[in-house]
């Protein structure tokens, strides 16, 4: 009996593995995923079957809608590969299974991938690599490219596998298990790196000068006596540490004080800015404005505000 | 030899814009390497770390395409490492109406699809494997083009145009641009928390907000606080433990988000 018994070898698996990473190729408005989703079982049908009709049964079975996240198809891929080869070797399966497996999988699926891959892990790897990449260093998307591959090339793998140990199994160990907490542990760093970034990596500055004041003679460093006595050729040591003192002493070099709107901004709370430009989007966002609106707005608030001399 | 370079990012930036896997279209990615191909690395890596800041929210949920990452940073980083050798303010100003641009054509692109989807359907009936295949792949490369065709086009106009028609924009549009690319940031972040934000996570958002002014934490130190804090969560909410403690404790009601409904009472 074993030797009729058809399954899938390990070369076949990691096949499946790398046509996964296709899987958004032909992803179109009707079916969305569903053409790179057959590509992905292709070989698969190759190897459980081997007559015309079986073949065609089975891409059309494959070309079904699909969509989901696609990182999240690999644990469906895993348990449709396992339900394909029993039902290759003569278990009861019918088409409504394997497409019920499969939509009433991607739905849940899909809402775990787009918070932890799109809306953490790629924001918080890509703002710490492009930090690196402001300071004018080359490894930034060295690192961005291989820790993200090295993260997603190994979840697709074992998340398929899983799947393919598991068969049906699958759907509820997910639903009751480690998913919900690894979706809550993520967005919690997640809100928490956005938090910190939000009034670091923001850049307003408002230039507009609130008050400007001459600073008293007594707080100002002392640099006249120091340029006199450099011109006269007669600068001493004394003198050099005198004005140092000075400086150490919190003494300013400047003869006014200007204090622009972004002090005094900054005096009450640092990032407020940029934190009530954030509402103001996420109000927008919320009214289903269009996104680009909102940077095309932007941009003709930066040139306004230019224009005015109120943003520099 | 750096114009085959040039194209083959291009090309396979377009590839990624619909993949998602290996990230060849994210800005970082994409500018330094187009930066590469032009011999002007440095310039390359530093306009990807600035658009990659901006692009932080665009991505694809379900069926809706966010802007295009891919043909902005190829542009962009074609025409600031390239012969033009753009400003880089200047680079990001254009990457943003490119971002649209390349938003349409992927819409197009995956409208083009379906008859190709209809094509497989045809192959499947005549339980052909390698035609379903072909068609697959002929819709990737399809996607390829959608960036590498209109970069080729810009490459043909050539530096000289490029630059005058850059040129010819007023210094208050230029200087307002470079303010605005300071703050168009937010765009990205507000697209990231309003697909996370729940009521009990926009409390670490301003955990992290009020940290931030500590500046002696590099984003290192704040990661680790961040998983810290996770784990804490984890451990201690009742949502993931309280088999005893469950409703009384509510600590896990569902009601609507604080901050949005501030927000939409405006």
């Amino acid at each position: 009996m074993a030797d009729n018994e058809k399954k899938l070898t390990k070369r076949d698996l990691i096949t499946v593995w790398w046509r996964s990473f296709f899987l958004q190729g032909s992803w179109n408005y009707e079916r969305m995923q569903n053409l790179g989703w057959a590509y992905a079982m292709i070989p698969a049908i190759r190897r459980l079957y081997k007559t015309k009709e079986e073949r065609i049964d089975a891409l059309k079975r494959h070309l079904e809608f699909f969509n989901t996240h696609p990182y999240l198809a690999s644990p469906i891929l895993g348990v449709e590969l396992a339900l394909e080869e029993q039902r290759a070797n003569g278990a009861d399966i019918n088409d409504e299974t394997i497409n019920g497996v499969k939509v009433g999988m991607m739905g849940p699926l899909a809402g775990v991938g787009d918070p932890v891959f799109w809306a953490t892990i790629r924001p918080v790897l890509g703002a710490f690599c492009a930090s690196l990449a402001l300071a004018q260093n080359v490894l930034a998307p060295i690192i961005f490219f291989v820790v993200w591959n090295a993260i997603r090339m190994s979840f697709l793998w074992y998340t398929q596998s899983f799947g393919y140990k598991q068969g049906v199994n699958i759907t509820q160990d997910l639903s009751g298990g480690m998913l919900p907490k690894i979706t809550q542990g993520a967005s919690i760093l997640g809100m928490f790196v956005l938090g910190v970034l939000v009034p670091r990596w923001t850049t307003m500055n408002f230039v507009l000068q609130v008050s400007k004041v001459k600073n008293q003679a007594a707080n100002v460093v002392d640099l006249h006596h120091l340029t006199n006595a450099a011109n006269n050729g007669k600068l001493s040591v004394d003198q050099l540490r005198n004005v140092i003192d000075q400086v150490v002493a919190g003494k300013t070099v400047d003869t006014f004080k200007v204090t622009t709107l972004q002090d005094t901004l900054n005096s009450l709370l640092p990032g407020l800015a940029p934190l009530l430009l954030l509402l103001i989007v996420l109000w927008l966002l919320k009214r289903k404005v269009n996104p680009i609106w909102i940077i095309f707005g932007l941009f003709i608030v930066g040139i306004l505000g230019y224009w005015a001399g109120i943003l520099g | 030899m750096s114009a085959f370079f040039v194209v083959l990012f291009a090309f396979l930036a377009g590839v990624e814009g619909i993949l998602d896997e290996f990230q060849f279209h994210q800005p970082i990615v994409a500018a330094s390497l187009i930066g590469l191909a032009n011999g002007h690395l440095m310039e390359g890596v530093v306009l990807g770390g600035t658009l990659q800041l901006i692009a932080l929210g665009w991505f694809n949920v379900g069926a809706a395409v966010a802007p295009d990452a891919a043909l902005a940073s190829v542009i962009s980083a074609y025409l600031v490492t390239g012969p033009a050798q753009v400003e880089v303010n200047t680079g990001i100003a254009v990457a943003i109406p490119l971002a649209v641009a390349g938003q349409v054509l992927t819409i197009f692109v995956r409208t083009l699809t379906v008859a190709l989807a209809h094509t497989a359907d045809r192959y499947a009936e005549k339980g052909s494997l390698r035609g379903v295949e072909m068609v697959h792949v002929i819709a990737l490369i399809i996607q390829g083009l959608r960036i590498a065709i209109p970069t080729m086009i810009v490459m043909a106009v050539g530096a000289g145009p490029v630059r005058d028609a850059l040129g010819a924009i007023p210094k208050v549009i230029t200087g307002g641009l470079g303010v605005a690319g300071g703050f168009i940031v937010v765009v990205g972040y507000g697209m990231v928390i309003s697909m996370m934000a729940t009521p009990q996570l926009w409390p670490f958002f301003f955990l992290g907000f009020a940290l931030s002014a500590v500046t002696q934490l590099n984003l290192i130190a704040m990661g680790i606080i961040g998983v810290v804090i996770a784990l804490l969560y984890l451990q201690l909410s009742p949502e993931f433990n309280g088999r005893g403690g469950g409703p009384s404790n509510g600590g896990s009601s569902n009601g609507g988000d604080p901050i949005d409904d501030i927000l939409n009472n405006y």
